[in-house]
């Protein structure tokens, strides 16, 4: 089966993989050439995983076929996918957190029983390709003393210890600061002058147009364009990758805040190691006012929220509407806070928005169990008119496909992620807390939150927004507060702001560059 | 991943695991010069084909329902209850007292006020290793484990040294009065027509039918099911929701201790009218099963503790007829838990593996 075209590293021909009903993957052609990177763009539930997963052997393709370099090749598992040249590194990093960079790195690929001659080896193979890359990353230093963007690194290092040619790197910058992201591309842009060819999955359109040569779109299990990033434009793209028009920018009058909803004072919470995460925090929020903040995964923000929401106990002083909440012990729960008026849209919904093997219907009341309205006796749940209710809630807001009975772990993420929204958004909260309202959903499931958002600071509701995007921040915030190592390092108008100042601030520095 | 149709995952899946069960138990039969067909022959014999094989056969299935309802229940909250059988063992002291101390003017007040003893004695049983869970973070398979060592421990005690009559060599109590004598199913007009001596199921068994239905309603139908679910499937998500964790495991302990519990008002209070030392006779640990094979659904439950009381009396019948020695029931049951529970996985993936073989058209558009 020689006689393709072997300029390419890896081609796919006819690939179509299906889960029971779902057509993940339909006949998927990509050619992708030696020496580019290529994106691969599409939104949640697309296929790109499925492909991708296809390529390094976690799943086998119904039909369809594989060459890499020219040469039809079976991928059955990822030992072959390795063997094959190609390496992969996943959104969550695969490390051993109390070993070192160097041990991470022969891990699995030991030459014999005795570890130093292994060590020795991988030592200079290490010391080399660090060089050669711009990786710098100590060998000798424990993953979990490293941040997230030197992880990052090792997982590509371990790849290429493990003498990859094609690099697949999927969602890589979600847990990076601007800065560290910048840094990965110009690793990648080195590797691909060096001749190895790497693809790039991610929902960012910016980040495709900055790094990639080609991109590929995907759209409901089929590709539906290949074009070359430089004659294309993030409008295009997102027009390709929805199906329709898309409004990227989020279209919002001037807040026209009111009195103090929230207001919070010296904020502090330890975690179960007793960690202070959260370092004297004071703020407050307006009516029909939307509070971003900003800041890099980890500094604090999970924990204002889960406090706030009362699922951590913590001390200082929370007032909602001039009255007290309780930080610790009773009336400091989840039901408490609904009672109160507080709305919770949580950064996880996986772990805490939804109940995976719950249907829709039964997630809708999630939280609200104890309404009233839910029940129709004493004794029992009124099923009928919850199941009534979540038809409503679903139709609002355009949750596919419109089964109440089907289990939450059956719809997309930007599906399931809508059920979370439509069951806070629709309280009628005086406070609402949102986290990462549009981690892993897709574009048009994006502009619909972001508008409805807007809805909501419009009919007067204090927002506190809390988000890993800056995008997202910068364009919904009507003020801005930067959030690093548990404490907040200033606010910040939108209108007087950029990426570069609220991206040092995330960092630790103040907007002029000395540290914190 | 791939899933299996509704129907293949209810009855198939059990069904394969059943048949592999029986198939290795047939292995070992030919292994031991045994004849397979004969003994499958007795056991059918023995507890299907005749009114006082059934009556048996019941009589058991009435303990399983119990003790396999306290499981599920459990297992809805996340817990894992391994203490049915002392549970049920502190039920019979429940009856016991209850049967022994008031004076019943007929059995069916007899039976309401011994229901209460027994799901309170069972219920108290579940509460501390319950609290120490809720409270301490102490893991509740331990500690329930622990607590039927505990709980066996104590009823000998009470059997030989307090409760035992003067006069009297084996440790049981007296017998019950007259009053508190459950109706056997043979006493129930209409049923009288079937069975025609006296049989050991008894009236209970209605009382576990009922049973399983309020778990039914209980975890589908009511709020506190329902926090008892989401409790289970995701603790991290409870809090989020509001959902007290102690509450939740303490109340979904309590029911599951209860109902282990009730169990003794089969065995203790229907067929031996007084307590003796081991009551339980490994009822409460049969439950695990019923509930795994049950799939942790009341009408699984009521089948699956049907199939476990056919192995209990059908093994009983073997020992008795054949020269098949008694153990054999033990290892039957222990390859039907084997491969209903343990290796169900295998099962299912084998399955997945035939279905993916003939692929159906696909329906829908990727989600």
């Amino acid at each position: 089966m020689i006689g393709t075209d072997s300029n390419f590293a890896i081609e796919l021909k006819g690939i179509s993989k299906a889960f029971g009903p779902v057509q993940a993957n339909r006949d998927i052609n990509i050619a992708v050439p030696r020496g580019t990177i290529h994106g691969i763009i599409g939104e949640n539930g697309a296929g790109k995983s499925t492909l991708m997963s296809i390529l390094y052997g976690f799943y086998k393709a119904d039909s369809g076929q594989i060459f890499i370099n020219g040469t039809p090749t079976a991928i059955p598992d990822s030992q072959a996918a390795i063997r094959a040249g190609i390496g992969m590194v996943f959104q969550h990093f695969k490390l051993v957190q109390n070993f070192t960079v160097l041990e991470n790195v022969i891990l699995g690929v030991e030459d014999g029983a005795l570890l130093n001659r292994s060590l020795a080896k991988a030592r200079l193979e290490l010391t080399r390709l660090s060089a050669e890359y711009e990786l710098d990353v100590d060998p000798d230093a424990l993953i979990e003393d490293l941040s997230v963007g030197h992880q990052q690194r090792v997982e590509i290092l371990k790849a290429l210890y493990r003498q990859a040619d094609i690099l697949i790197l999927d969602e890589p910058t979600g847990v990076l600061t601007p800065d560290e992201a910048d840094h990965l591309f110009r690793i990648l842009h080195g590797l691909r002058d060096q001749g190895k060819t790497i693809i790039l999955i991610t929902h960012k359109l910016r980040e495709i147009m900055e790094a990639t040569d080609n991109v590929s779109v995907m759209r409901r299990g089929t590709m539906v364009a290949t074009v070359k990033t430089a004659e294309s434009s993030p409008e295009a793209l997102a027009e390709l990758m929805v199906g329709r028009k898309v409004l990227l920018e989020v279209d919002k009058v001037p807040a026209t805040p009111g009195e103090v909803v929230l207001s919070v004072q010296d904020l502090r919470v330890r975690d179960e190691q007793r960690v202070e995460r959260l370092k004297g925090v004071s703020f407050d929020i307006r009516a029909g006012e939307i509070l971003g903040i900003a800041g890099v995964a980890g500094n604090g923000q999970s924990e204002l929220l889960a406090a706030l929401g009362g699922m951590m106990a913590a001390t200082g002083s929370v007032t909602l509407n001039g009255a007290e909440l309780p930080l610790k012990g009773a009336g400091a729960d989840g039901q408490s806070r609904r009672l109160a008026g507080v709305a919770h849209v949580p950064e996880d919904r996986h772990h805490h928005g939804l109940i995976l093997d719950f249907s829709a219907w039964e997630n809708v009341v999630f939280g609200y169990h104890y309404d009233p309205k839910y029940q129709k006796n004493a004794l029992f749940m009124d099923n009928a008119a919850i199941k009534a209710d979540t038809v409503a809630k679903m139709e609002t807001f355009d949750v596919r496909p419109p089964i109440p009975t089907l289990p939450a772990s059956s719809f997309s993420g930007g599906n399931q992620q809508k059920i979370v929204v439509a069951r806070e958004f629709e309280q009628d909260p005086d406070l609402l807390l949102v986290g990462q309202p549009t981690r892993g959903v897709d574009i048009g499931a994006i502009e619909f939150i972001h508008k409805q958002l807007i809805a909501l600071r419009d009919a007067g509701k204090a927002v506190l927004l809390v988000s890993v995007e800056l995008d997202e921040i910068l364009s919904l915030s009507d003020r801005i507060a930067v959030m690093f190592d548990g404490k907040l390092m200033g606010f910040r108008d939108p209108a007087q702001t950029d990426e570069r100042e609220l991206g040092l601030m995330m960092a630790g520095m103040t907007g002029k560059g000395e540290a914190a | 991943m791939e899933r299996l149709p509704r129907w293949a995952d209810v009855a198939l899946v059990p069904f394969v695991s059943l048949m592999l069960a029986a198939f290795v138990a047939a292995l070992v039969l030919l292994a031991i010069g045994q004849d397979p067909w004969e003994a499958i022959t007795v056991m059918v014999q023995g507890s299907l084909m005749t009114a006082n094989g059934w009556g048996y056969t019941l009589y058991y299935t009435t303990s399983f329902i119990f003790t396999g309802l306290a499981v599920t229940v459990a297992f809805h909250a996340g817990l894992f209850n391994i203490g049915g059988e002392g549970q049920a063992l502190l039920g019979g002291l429940g009856v016991a007292m209850v049967c022994l101390f008031i004076p019943w003017p007929h059995w069916s007040l007899a039976l309401i006020g011994a229901a209460t003893g027994a799901a309170l004695f069972g219920a108290a049983w579940a509460a501390i290793p319950a609290y120490l869970q809720a409270k301490r973070g102490s893991h509740i398979v331990i500690t329930t484990i622990m607590f039927n060592y505990i709980g066996g421990s104590l009823m000998t005690f009470l059997l030989v040294d307090v409760l035992r009559p003067q006069g009297k060599m084996d440790p049981a109590t007296a017998e019950f009065p007259a009053a508190t004598h459950l109706p056997s199913l043979a006493d129930m007009p209409g049923l009288n027509l079937f069975f025609t001596r006296d049989v050991p199921a008894n009236v209970t068994l209605f009382i576990a039918l009922a049973a399983a239905v309020a778990v039914w309603a209980l975890l589908w139908r009511t709020r506190l099911g329902y926090q008892i679910r989401a409790f289970g499937k995701s603790e991290a998500a409870a809090r989020y929701a509001g959902i007290n964790a102690t509450k939740i495991i303490m109340v979904a302990m309590l029911i599951s201790g209860g109902l282990a519990g009730l169990m003794a008002i089969n065995n203790v209070m229907g067929d031996a009218e007084r307590l003796l030392g081991n009551s339980a006779s490994g009822a409460g640990f049969i439950g695990i099963a019923v509930a795994l094979m049950g799939r942790n659904h009341p009408i699984g439950i009521v089948l699956a503790a049907l199939l476990f009381g056919f192995l209990y009396q059908g093994g009983a019948e073997l020992g008795m007829w054949t020269s098949i020695p008694i153990e054999m029931r033990i290892v039957v049951q222990g390859l039907v838990i084997l491969f209903t529970g343990a290796l169900d996985v295998m099962v299912r993936m084998l399955l997945v593996r035939i279905f993916a073989l003939f692929p159906k058209a696909p329906r829908a558009e990727a989600a």
